[in-house]
């Protein structure tokens, strides 16, 4: 209901220029049940397996969703603009694949790299071309370069897997970037990452513009937003991350094969929902995003320490999904109105 | 549009003739009647699927978790039949629908009543189904061996040739063309997916709606699961893998918008068959199967990016002139 | 005039929402065979009062009487049984489905399963009635938007209902369709249906209804025969106090000229639309809806591309691909659907009001909230918004402040020329005197103004000169206070040139 103030329009109104602050509205705030979340699962592996708190566990545990995390990033902010990239895991598999080829070549670690970015790069790029272009949702266009990508990587191998990687490509996988306190490079790219991404959202005109692509694409686009540019290039900046998940995946694990890294764009987007950001756009941070990482990476390792197998983690983290989800739908009680 | 849905299923079904004519022309051993029986038995499974997801995204949702269904409820169904063996077939395929249809209804109540996004409800019940599989049967496999007579043979009973499979999924495409076209509750999906708002001033209730779109989709992924079990023979928590995406794209390709409120049985229908004659024409063409999965990606966006030329947005007509060119291009 | 056997009455309705109370204790009457105006500001209670009588709310307090018993609606179906059917708003349709499909959806023949023939004869009969010109197996999507109006029209007829509800059907519609919606009504009038009237246009309801009813603050504020009353008593008693009806036309003197457009042209929507704005001017730009106003408006403003012509700011051509160009050379465009095209309702006030003007704000690259913050209290109290705090996001707050916020948005961008499309469609008669004050004011300030309307009136009132357009080309110009004949600043002869040809009714 409007109402609309009939008084003259000289008149002032007494506005404040924030909310005023109120725990129970901090506490309810997204980030800050994550908080609770990551202080619970660390506390309760703490108490139940004495290997979690140990420095060089957590590390070996941060191998488990660097990657994915660093991808989990890029996907925050497509999903923030109401877009979404499923092809991000076939992406790695042709990056994977070129680096592959790369290396049964007998190239050095640099062309390796260089080879997995630019692969991702393009490859994004064509998806961020097809999305803008033709007008079709990116669920279903990224369900289509899904498909061509890693069918792509499948009609080249086969069966087969590419196993010839330099020792020095290997050791970025496989190494520590910093003995104490032990930080594998993937790792450390993510913070470093993680850091880049939320000053650019949350503190540059630009970041600001994705919000308001996200709330309502159309005023965005009426309020001199360069839409479809801002899209091409979060898509291509996907590519790329991708390219980059692809390069450390492939050092790290030492084989490429077509299946890999298969089923990794639902885990992302598990990250990135559960980290608080709507799947119809306009709202989210990336600390929602770093703190659902954790959640997710912590829990994965402990319940693993415990001998829970794979697929029953996915369970559970399955279940964390659906009723982080709905839990604060069902206490607010907002079910039924609309 | 009919005209033009018509036109464009027109399209793709003379695509797919061509298609067939050209490989047939290459290896003749696939234009034969035997090779053509066996691309529709073995597209029987993506006929239903597709048709099943293409109730749920008429309603502008998205089932992301049929397959891991099928592979639950197809595990859940042999773990009876061990049981309860010998029992007659359609006891199982009731089975199936019902275990299915319940799981769909999970989803569905989630989404309807809670209003979570449909994709993050299904990409959350697609880990929970495939891994409730482990926590049923403690990571073991059912085989051929546990299976009884009338469990697995039903899916290869053949009438003319054609599976018992193909069969079902004639009557599920029968039984939707009549739901979506010929009743209340079909056109409201329509309605739910075309304009939430009119609907709900039209008073159809969208819950409802809902519910019976995953209801439905769960339904049908169940039985698949149960006869897909039967017919190949093992139960594991890995079958259909990846499935969903099959199918969704055989959606996109017969012309169902992701947007909601647009699709047909019979594009739907021609989009999974292409699929299925891609998919059947490779081993007769002595291609890799390693391409199926590249062609089937480079299919879609070619049928995503014909439609969305026809979809573009139009300039209005204002000018007279214009209108009188419209008018006379109409004629 | 004789009191006949009510069809339908509302006693002691009462609704409150969280926070707000949108209905209070209302009653009132409808008598079969009567136009009954529902007259009230945005906000007064009319839509809810629509949603209460359609099924879609359930009344907290009160009773509807209909057919001799109180009718409980928990469903629009519940609401169609009784014989209540509604006209809406927005056209509430189905794009991609038949005509005879959209008239019956939710009520199809046949029961569960649908009867095709009986749905499309049904469907063609009804239409013939109120002599559409289209198929029922046409789909929806092929038609005009008076034709999907009628459509909404025989939707309610084929309820048979004996209300029939129409809340603001004439908002989208031109002078012609209007004349043929009321040509409908008074054949519903003479079936001895009874309809209730909703519009802002005072013309509309002298025109048509037989009794009113006025709501304000969701309180009936009065009610009575159309005949006994005036328009300004009517004025007084929706806002509270009298309004000046009259517009200060504010004398400015006119500078330079800063806008040239010569020639533009596209497609299909609009062609050699040439005209120069000077500073300090208010150049009106009127015509009939869906003359191709707003299509021109926003290919200068670069949200389209012209095939010919070219847009000249103080003699230097622009070369305008997308809005930020046109923003960055000082042009501003509110747009007409405002909801749509300008809100960030997830967002804050200040997050909106900075959106189209962040580099404004950045300094060493990065955005400076004490920068935005105090742009923020300048543009947001300049326009008077009403809000607890300026992060507050603008979808908790009223239409008219949601706009206020928009129009705070263009503002911020400092521009030069600012093109208003309809500022005060679908608002009330108190907020359109604080609109047009406010337009008075930027030409004020030196800035030069587009104001697209379809409003003769507020045109006539405010614009310096007038610009008419008629499918898609300019039919005429208008000096205030100049000319002679079929050029002379009157309504008469804009009116005619806005329908292309001579005057056949006098203008509102």
């Amino acid at each position: 209901m409007s109402d609309h103030p009939t008084t003259s329009p000289q008149s002032r109104y007494t506005v404040a220029d924030r909310a005023p602050r109120k725990l129970s509205a901090f506490l309810l705030r997204w980030e800050s049940i994550l908080v609770m979340m990551l202080a619970a699962v660390i506390i309760g592996n703490t108490l139940k397996s004495p290997y979690f708190l140990d420095p060089f566990n957590l590390a070996d545990a941060t191998y488990n969703f660097s990657e994915k995390a660093i991808m989990a990033l890029i996907m925050a902010l497509l999903i923030l603009v109401r877009e979404i990239d499923l092809s991000v895991a076939a992406i790695v598999a042709l990056s994977s694949l070129a680096i592959g080829y790369m290396g049964e070549a007998g190239y050095g670690p640099l062309p390796l790299i260089a080879t997995g970015l630019a692969v991702g790069l393009v490859c994004g790029a064509f998806n961020g071309f097809l999305v803008t272009r033709s007008g079709v949702p990116s669920i279903v266009i990224t369900i289509g370069t899904m498909s061509l990508y890693r069918g792509i990587a499948q009609v080249s191998l086969g069966d087969q897997a590419l196993t010839t990687y330099p020792q020095r490509y290997l050791d970025l996988g496989q190494s520590y970037l910093f003995d104490w306190p032990p930080t594998p490079l993937s790792f450390f790219l993510f913070l470093v990452l993680a850091i880049c991404f939320a000053v650019f959202l949350h503190k540059t005109s630009a970041g600001r513009q994705l919000f308001a692509i996200g709330a309502n694409p159309v005023a965005a686009r009426f309020s001199g937003i360069r839409v479809d540019r801002i899209r091409l290039i979060l898509f291509t900046v996907s590519g790329l991350l991708a390219g980059l998940g692809a390069v450390l995946l492939t050092a790290r694990i030492g084989v490429m094969r077509p299946n890999i890294a298969l089923g990794w764009e639902l885990d992302i987007i598990t990250m990135v929902i559960l980290g608080g950001v709507a799947i119809s756009g306009g709202v989210g941070t990336i600390g929602g995003v770093v703190l659902a990482v954790f959640v997710l990476g912590l829990a994965t390792f402990g319940l693993s320490l415990m001998n829970v197998p794979g697929i029953v983690i996915n369970v559970l983290l399955g279940l964390l999904l659906i009723i982080s989800i709905a839990a604060p739908i069902v206490i607010r009680g907002q079910s039924g109105r609309r | 549009m009919s005209l033009l849905l018509r036109y464009r299923e027109g399209i793709l079904a003379l695509i797919i003739a061509l298609m067939v004519t050209g490989i047939s022309l290459y290896a003749p051993p696939f234009g034969t009647l035997s090779n053509g029986v066996g691309v529709l038995n073995d597209t029987a499974f993506l006929f239903m699927m597709a048709l099943a997801q293409m109730i749920v995204i008429l309603t502008r949702g998205i089932d992301l978790s049929v397959a891991a269904n099928l592979a639950l409820t197809g595990m859940l169904t042999g773990m009876f039949n061990m049981v309860f063996p010998d029992l007659p077939a359609l006891i199982y395929v009731a089975l199936a629908l019902a275990i299915g249809g319940g799981l769909g209804l999970i989803n569905g109540s989630l989404i309807a009543f809670l209003r979570i996004p449909p994709i993050v409800v299904t990409l959350g019940t697609l880990a929970i189904f495939r891994g409730t599989i482990v926590v049923v049967d403690g990571g073991s496999q059912v085989n051929t061996s546990d299976m009884s007579s009338t469990f697995a043979g039903f899916p290869k009973l053949e009438l003319f040739g054609l599976s018992s499979v193909f069969w079902i999924a004639a009557i599920v495409a029968v039984l939707a063309w009549f739901f979506l076209g010929q009743t209340r509750s079909g056109r409201g999906l329509y309605a739910v997916g075309g304009n939430p708002v009119a609907a709900r001033y039209c008073g159809i209730s969208l819950p409802y709606q809902q519910m019976l779109a995953y209801g439905i989709s769960g339904a049908v992924a169940g039985m698949s699961g149960y006869l897909w079990v039967a017919r190949y023979g093992v139960a594991y928590v890995e079958i259909a893998s990846g499935y969903e995406l099959t199918v969704i794209a055989a959606c996109v390709i017969g012309g169902v918008s992701i947007g909601g409120g647009v699709g047909t049985v019979a594009g739907t229908l021609l989009g999974a068959l292409f699929i299925g004659v891609i998919v059947n024409a490779l081993p007769v063409m002595q291609v890799s199967p390693f391409w199926q999965m590249a062609i089937s990606g480079a299919v879609i966006l070619a049928a995503v990016i014909i439609n969305a030329r026809a979809e573009g947005r139009a300039l209005k007509l204002i000018l007279p002139e214009a209108r009188r060119a419209a008018a006379q291009a109409k004629r | 005039m004789t009191t006949p056997q009510p069809v339908l009455s509302l006693s002691h309705v009462s609704k409150s929402f969280p926070g707000v109370r949108a209905l209070h204790d209302v009653s009132f009457t409808l008598y079969p065979g009567q136009v009954t105006a529902l007259i009230g500001e945005n906000g007064a209670g009319k839509s809810t009062i629509v949603k209460i009588l359609t099924g879609i709310y359930v009344p907290d307090e009160g009773e509807i009487v209909g057919a001799g018993k109180v009718q409980h609606f928990a469903s629009p179906r519940d609401s169609w049984a009784a014989g209540i059917a509604a006209i809406h708003q927005e056209t509430v349709m189905f794009d991609e489905l038949s005509v005879a499909e959209n008239i019956f959806m939710g009520h199809m023949p046949g029961g569960r399963f649908i009867d095709w023939r009986e749905t499309k004869s049904r469907a063609r009969e009804l239409l013939s009635r109120i002599e559409a010109d289209f198929d029922a197996d046409a789909p929806l999507k092929t038609l005009s938007v008076a034709q999907k109006h009628m459509v909404e029209i025989t939707r309610a007829l084929s309820h048979d209902a004996s209300v029939i509800i129409m809340d603001e059907p004439t908002a989208a519609l031109s002078r012609h369709e209007i004349d043929e919606l009321f040509r409908i009504v008074a054949q519903l009038k003479a079936e001895g249906r009874s309809i209730i009237f909703i519009s802002h246009k005072f013309d509309e309801i002298f025109r048509l209804s037989d009794r009113w009813v006025c709501l304000r603050d969701g309180e009936k504020v009065g009610e009575g025969l159309t005949s006994d009353v005036t328009e300004p008593e009517l004025v007084r008693l929706m806002v509270g106090r009298p309004i000046d009806q009259v517009f200060p036309k504010r004398d400015i003197p006119i500078g330079r000229t800063v806008l040239e457009v010569k020639g533009l042209t596209n497609a299909t929507e609009f062609a050699d639309i040439s005209f120069s704005l000077r500073k300090g001017e208010i150049l009106g730009l009127y015509g009939l809806v869906g003359a191709g106003r707003s299509e021109a408006m926003q290919c200068v403003f670069g949200m389209s591309q012209p095939t010919r012509g070219s847009v000249a700011m103080e003699g230097v051509a622009l070369s305008i691909r997308e809005p930020i160009d046109a923003i960055h050379a000082g042009i501003s465009y509110v747009p007409e659907d405002r909801q749509d095209q300008g809100a960030f309702l997830p967002l804050g006030i200040r997050e909106n009001i900075t959106m189209a003007s962040l580099a404004g704000h950045v300094r060493n690259f990065l955005l400076s909230p004490l920068s935005e913050r105090m742009a923020t209290r300048a543009l947001g109290g300049r326009l008077s918004v009403k809000a607890a705090h300026w992060e507050q996001a603008l979808g908790e707050l009223s239409g008219g402040n949601q706009q206020k916020v928009v129009i705070a948005k263009w503002l911020a961008t400092k521009p030069k020329i600012i093109i208003l499309d309809e500022p005060t469609k679908g608002i009330d008669v108190g907020s359109k005197a604080a609109v047009h004050d406010f337009i008075g004011e930027l030409a004020e300030e030196g800035l030069a103004v587009i104001l697209v309307s379809s409003e003769l009136p507020e045109i006539m009132g405010l614009s310096d000169r007038v610009i008419v357009m008629h499918e898609g080309r300019i039919a005429a110009q208008f000096e205030r206070g100049k000319g002679t004949g079929a050029a002379a600043w009157s309504a008469e002869a804009i009116v005619a040139a806005a329908t292309g040809g001579p005057m056949q009714e006098h203008a509102a």
